[in-house]
């Protein structure tokens, strides 16, 4: 007899978040992917981010498009929203829903098939809008569910499982993000979630896009010595940028700034970085770029919160929408007939 | 830390709480997935080679396996272990041609036992097979010992106990009936090879308080164990009906039960201490307050009440615990009115046989000196076992010292130095079968433990050797079985291996598992994710992991052998193999030493 779900047992006290709740009530279905599969280290990593954030799971809508990836939000958060849309219009789902209802934390998880290649279009334009949510792609560099061909993410000269050299350069999401004026860009690594969890964390307390590109290898067809998207090659050529301590609740921030970089964030959280290279400031986008741009050798896969900004406006402020979640707006009001219809018309005019 | 050494058997054999805390070792979580396959021949056989009376103990064990049972850690309430014991007795069929035998061609030594108990049965069955002639002297006509004398039949009937010691008799036990053993000189001057005492602690504790000697006919003051004896053999038939037990001992439970079988109807058993401090088994109290009997705590026996040559009552001190000073203080004085009397406070051994100039030596308490391991006494070619050795314990430990007893017998006939043990060993063999698939239960069972019916009060005392439990249903037992955790299937780390992709960490539903950076012990205790509430309890560490050379943690305490570490681990670093202790025996010593 065999079982593979993970059960409920009773053996030690769980530490609960002030809703009451234990990181066992932020899991979701039993994973389906192959065994050691870095996207079940990230879907952990958004458990215990949600769990440790206390946000009550049906605050949060968590959406996909089509891949391996986008299999994972079945597997955290039983109790939220979610959708999981056609291939690469994840973002475009988001967008509307977004509209709809502000009040939601909205988690996006996708891969780099789904969102470099045939949803790159509605990526760029969800980043243009500044669209109030966590993107998370999942990027090992392969396509994975159709057997290991190379992704629009693949280094130049990484290989396949049998050894062919990837030759078309690759599209770097951060770099992507930044040009595009993302509003929160970060790069994090499955194999290390001691990192990954502030960055989750963080993604979460922003206010407009947070994209997160998570290197997340694919123990099937993309962890051999030939791949740079390997684990044992993401461990031994990560660089680590950025330090920074995410204090929850800004006003309780401790420690002195001894010239060091803060965000406070619209959240009301306080983000503080120490120890930055002399020549990088994250709040800075030319400077981010700048600093990329620089260290782009092909031994470092730099990993940090490279760009934060949380002075632009996102979705709604761009659109002045009411306030409230237009399920929360009295129907006269959000449907006020047909001469006020007539009415707006003739401005038009 | 350093890397954990698993190639010593001590490491797994910890983590089978139940096996490790078993005086014999018995292979508890491998006989209850026999039990739970329905192969009740197999599960008897596997806890024969241990425990040597399975039927026996399934009734009548004191259970240290219980409160080490994993399963309390989970949900508060062990498996089953005892009863589903029972049920393999039960339910076995004919095993008599898998049961050991002694050769046609002896070897030549005789070894001579004093006392048919079961340590003395046990010697005989681990030395027979080897070719030894054994003989036993037994006092009474039956064998069993204690087993017989001490434990009423209405818990265990004299048909099992009869079976079980039988087939070692059997198998050519020379067994001398009505024999005291009177001298250890003139036993000796018979030219055994060997000798093994195993004649218990047979000595009931007196109680010399005023008034124990004023009755003038017959007594009504008894001593609990000789008491038992006598209605075990049918001399004691009826008591008074008001019937007061001092001490709160299994044996006062066995009493008292036995006081409500003979005509017994006002029953108390009389405590010094509070609750907490009782001796007896909770279950056997539990069973005893069910027949109406009732325990009373902070009464102190005073003197003995005797008028006119006939015992009426006892006097009592009563007294107040006090919890911080951990002692009594007296209130008051109580006169409890009754017509019998039974002294239940304790055994002694007594071996007025055993001349003391032959030197073998006693120390503390009149107890001859033995050595713990090989169980021989300060007389080379004495050994000990049972009762007799180390004070009274119960039968589970009996078996136990015996086991070590017949290796040691065994080496001191072949010339060998007793303290030569053959050593323990191990097997690990991985139980994965497929994807999923798993040739144990592995999914966790929420299930509560099953209850023990018994037979109903109204017909309970209509017979003396009535059997009070009744002994799992089936569907009892396929329920008990399968909240088994099998610890015995253990978590096999292969560092080199491991890739360090987290896998196991986040699907073990335990959170006992931590890839880290090494440190002292407490130091990395600290650091784990689930608190460690239990230290006895083993820390596994691995040897640096390849890629990062941080290090695999796991408190072994919160694992429930679910498996999913290894059925999400891609390069099968993990591995669930099942663990089997090789007890060495005296058999054992036989390849190890004598070729």
């Amino acid at each position: 007899m065999a079982s593979i779900t993970k059960p409920l047992i009773p053996l030690v006290e769980l530490e609960r978040n002030e809703l009451g709740l234990t990181v066992r009530d932020y899991e979701g279905a039993m994973s389906t992917l192959c065994a050691g599969c870095g996207h079940d280290s990230v879907t952990a990593t958004i458990v215990r981010a949600v769990f440790e954030l206390a946000i009550p799971p049906h605050m949060i809508s968590k959406l996909s498009g089509i891949g391996c990836s986008s299999k994972t939000p079945a597997y955290f958060v039983r109790g939220a929203h979610g959708f999981n849309s056609v291939h690469g219009r994840m973002v475009a789902i988001a967008t509307g829903a977004n509209a709809a209802n502000r009040k939601l934390h909205y988690i996006g998880v996708s891969g780099d098939g789904d969102s470099l290649s045939i949803g790159i279009g509605h990526l760029a334009h969800a980043i243009r809008r500044n669209v109030n949510m966590l993107y998370l792609i999942e990027n090992n560099g392969v396509y994975g569910l159709t057997k290991g061909q190379f992704s629009a993410s693949t280094d130049v000269n990484s290989t396949s499982k049998r050894g062919e050299p990837n030759l078309l350069p690759p599209i770097d999401p951060v770099m992507l993000g930044l040009s595009l004026g993302a509003t929160f860009v970060a790069r994090g690594f499955s194999g290390n979630k001691e990192h990954l969890l502030p960055l989750i964390k963080a993604g979460l307390e922003h206010t407009g896009f947070a994209l997160i590109d998570v290197i997340s290898p694919c123990v099937q067809f993309n962890d051999h010595e030939g791949s740079t998207k390997s684990y044992l090659f993401t461990r031994h050529h990560e660089v680590q940028v950025d330090d920074f301590t995410l204090f929850q609740d800004g006003i309780h921030a401790n420690g002195s700034d001894d010239g060091a970089v803060t965000v406070s964030m619209h959240s009301g959280a306080l983000l503080r970085f120490r120890s930055l290279p002399a020549d990088y400031d994250p709040t800075d986008r030319a400077s981010a770029i700048a600093y990329l741009e620089r260290h782009k050798a092909p031994d470092e896969v730099l990993t940090g919160l490279f760009y934060v900004n949380e002075a632009a406006p996102d979705l709604h402020e761009l659109n002045k929408t009411v306030t409230e979640p237009l399920v929360a707006v009295p129907f006269e009001r959000l449907c006020p007939g047909a001469s006020a219809l007539e009415e707006l018309q003739k401005s038009f005019v | 830390m350093d890397p954990t050494d698993v190639a010593d058997p001590t490491y797994y054999h910890r983590v089978v709480d139940c096996q490790w805390a078993c005086p014999a070792h018995t292979n508890v979580p491998e006989y209850i997935r026999l039990i739970a396959q329905g192969r009740y021949d197999d599960a008897y056989l596997l806890n024969r080679e241990s425990n040597v009376f399975p039927a026996i103990l399934g009734r009548t064990c004191d259970r240290p396996c219980e409160p080490a049972c994993r399963r309390t850690r989970v949900d508060g309430e062990a498996v089953a272990i005892c009863r589903l014991k029972r049920v393999a007795a039960d339910l076995r069929g004919d095993v008599a041609d898998r049961l050991p035998r002694a050769p046609a061609e002896k070897n030549g030594k005789r070894i001579a036992c004093v006392g048919a108990g079961p340590a003395s049965l046990t010697v005989a069955n681990d030395l027979l097979p080897l070719g030894y002639a054994v003989t036993i002297f037994e006092q009474h006509e039956t064998a069993g010992g204690l087993m017989r004398t001490n434990i009423p039949a209405f818990r265990l009937p004299a048909s099992v106990l009869d079976e079980e010691t039988q087939v070692i008799i059997d198998m050519g036990v020379d067994i001398r009936y009505g024999t005291r053993v009177t001298s250890l000189r003139a036993l000796l001057a018979e030219g055994y090879d060997a000798v093994f005492v195993g004649s218990g602690a047979p000595r009931g504790k007196e109680l010399e308080l005023p008034g124990r000697r004023d009755e003038t006919g017959e007594t009504h003051i008894h001593i609990g164990i000789d008491w038992l004896e006598s209605i075990a053999f049918g001399h004691t038939t009826s008591i008074g009906e008001r019937v007061l037990i001092i001490g709160v001992g299994n044996t006062a439970m066995d009493c008292c039960r036995s006081s409500r079988r003979l005509g017994g109807k006002d029953i108390k058993v009389m405590a010094r201490r509070p609750r907490g401090f009782f001796k007896a088994s909770p279950w056997e109290l539990e069973d005893a307050e069910e027949e109406g009997v009732e325990i009373l705590v902070n009464h102190s026996p005073k003197r003995f009440v005797v008028e006119n040559g006939k015992l009426t009552g006892m006097e009592f001190e009563i007294l107040e615990w006090d919890e911080p000073a951990a002692h009594s203080r007296v209130v008051d004085t109580v006169v409890l009115p009754c017509d019998d009397v039974i002294l239940a406070i304790g055994q002694e051994n007594a071996f007025p046989w055993i001349e003391r100039d032959l030197g073998l030596r006693f120390g503390e308490w009149d107890l001859p000196i033995v050595d713990e391991k090989t169980m021989e006494s300060t007389l080379p070619g004495v050994f000990f076992g049972g009762d007799s050795a180390f004070g009274p314990k119960n039968i589970i430990w009996a078996v136990a010292h015996a086991h070590e007893a017949a290796i040691s017998i065994h080496n001191h006939c072949q010339g060998v130095p007793v303290d030569q043990r053959p050593p323990f060993g191990m097997n690990l063999i991985s139980q994965k079968m497929g994807i999923s698939q798993w040739s144990y239960a592995n999914d966790f069972n929420p299930a509560g433990r099953q209850q023990m019916d018994h037979v109903e009060l109204s017909r309970r005392f209509s017979a003396l050797n009535l059997e009070v439990e009744l002994g799992f249903s089936a569907e009892q037992t396929a329920r008990e079985v399968q909240r088994c955790l099998n610890c015995d299937i253990q978590t096999v780390f292969s560092g080199p291996l491991c890739i360090e992709c987290d896998a196991c960490i986040d699907v073990c539903p335990a959170s006992c598992l931590t890839i880290t950076a090494n440190g002292s012990e407490g130091e990395l205790a600290s650091r784990l994710p689930a608190p460690r509430t239990n230290p006895e309890q083993g820390l596994y560490v691995s040897a640096p992991l390849p890629q990062t050379g941080r290090v695999m943690v796991k408190d072994e305490n919160v694992c429930v052998h679910c498996g999913l570490c290894a059925e999400r681990c891609p390069t099968a670093a993990w591995d669930m193999e099942r663990f089997e202790l090789k007890i060495p025996y005296a058999k054992d010593a036989t390849v190890a030493w004598s070729r």
